[in-house]
């Protein structure tokens, strides 16, 4: 019977106070405490992070590259949502 | 739903790239692409993980309490950054076990370098200068690949090298301020990694075959030649701070070229050394191989706890 492999993580580290958290890179581990102990020894060695998250690969769902258009585009034509849209004079002030 | 018409792919793709913008691992790619990538990152982290071999034969010898400690961060390092590089590598559809099957049955390569025996203390010092040395050479450059998780795990790698590089210059430089017979051990070091440092770039450009399309797919910026040649002028100048001299007669500095000339290698060594003569090739196969066996009932019984407490807290 071939052996039977740790799942994937993805690992998240947010680098300090005040910042989110970024993906880091992924590893493997049998539970999310071990995980949480790979990433740290994986990730962070010399202080890249202050927290971590650690989330099973198969439970992130990605959009997929092939619907960029119908997922992004429309926000082109929509170039009013953006404040350099509107026509004021330079006079005004504090805006 | 028409299937994408693979030119227009193929296309789309090479725009993409030759605009530096990355690829990441849910876009389209070429086959021969994917596999390049993932046959260059697995061997790379196989490197690391075999790399830790050499060196971990001298933690238990390292002279004093300091060097041991900075010996085994740096070994500490070589285990994470193959484990950056595998979990880069599994984003191309490989996964961890199919890579280290391809390890440790002997049909992947990693660098031949690792397949040369550490007999001394100065060994230390002379891989964390040349072997590191020629293998940042080698990667900063790949912080700029095509491919982003590469890219990524690349810089994550270099940041860590230059402390690896460093640390080695630092323990040559104490034994050339040393003893005559001390002064002799870094000479004698030196000597025997020169030249498998300067194989390390991988074989001249014209008996390179797959440099272009690297280059055109930027997954390589420099060539093979251009790379050595850099490492080579690099050390020249490097190796007069320590009052040592390389093992080439031929080096010399050319005006013209602006670069040092340097002596033949021996290809035949090379291959010999790829193919699995070298001194040392069966001894770090084995020792993977054991590790990874001895371990087997470690990942099992973790495996086991894991779903035994899922069911006690279900």
């Amino acid at each position: 019977m071939p052996e039977q492999q740790w799942p994937l993580w993805e690992v998240f580290i947010r680098s300090k106070q005040g910042l989110d958290h970024k993906h880091a890179g992924s590893i493997h581990a049998a539970d999310a405490a071990m995980a949480m102990e790979n990433a740290r020894d994986v990730y962070t060695r010399r202080m890249e992070g202050v927290s971590i998250w650690v989330v099973e690969s198969r439970y992130i769902h990605a959009s997929n590259p092939d619907e960029s258009s119908s997922l992004y585009d429309p926000a082109n034509d929509k170039i009013y949502r953006h404040p350099t849209f509107y026509d004021l004079p330079d006079e005004l002030k504090h805006m | 739903m028409p299937l994408p018409d693979s030119e227009k792919n193929e296309k789309l793709f090479q725009d993409t790239v030759d605009q530096d913008i990355r690829i990441e691992p849910k876009d389209w790619m070429p086959d021969a692409y994917r596999k390049t990538l993932i046959r260059q990152i697995s061997q790379h982290a196989h490197s690391e993980i075999v790399g830790m071999l050499p060196e971990a034969n001298w933690i238990t010898r390292a002279p004093t309490l300091r060097r041991k400690a900075t010996l085994i961060a740096k070994v500490q390092d070589e285990a994470g950054h193959g484990l950056y590089l595998y979990s880069a590598a599994e984003t191309l559809g490989i996964s961890r076990e199919e890579m280290v099957d391809q390890l440790l049955s002997g049909k992947a390569k990693y660098s031949s370098i690792f397949n040369y025996p550490t007999l001394t203390w100065a060994d230390m010092g002379a891989i964390g200068w040349l072997v590191d040395g020629a293998a940042i050479m080698n990667q900063v450059p790949l912080c700029r690949a095509s491919y982003g998780p590469y890219a990524r795990a690349m810089v994550r790698i270099c940041k860590e090298e230059s402390f690896h590089q460093r640390q080695g210059f630092e323990i040559l430089l104490v034994l050339s301020k040393g003893s005559e017979a001390q002064r002799r051990m870094c000479q004698d070091a030196i000597d025997r990694w020169w030249w498998p440092s300067v194989m390390m770039f991988g074989p001249n450009d014209e008996a390179s075959p797959h440099t272009a399309q690297s280059m055109k797919w930027k997954i390589k910026r420099f060539s093979n030649d251009e790379l050595r040649q850099r490492f080579i002028d690099v050390c020249m100048e490097q190796v007069k701070l320590l009052g040592m001299h390389l093992p080439d007669p031929d080096l010399k500095w050319n005006k013209e070229r602006q670069h040092y000339d340097f002596g033949e290698i021996d290809w035949e060594e090379f291959r010999n050394v790829i193919n699995g003569n070298g001194p040392c090739n069966k001894e770090r196969l084995a020792a993977r191989v054991r590790a990874h066996e001895d371990g087997a009932w470690v990942r099992e019984a973790a495996l086991a706890h894991a779903e035994k407490r899922r069911r006690c807290y279900a």
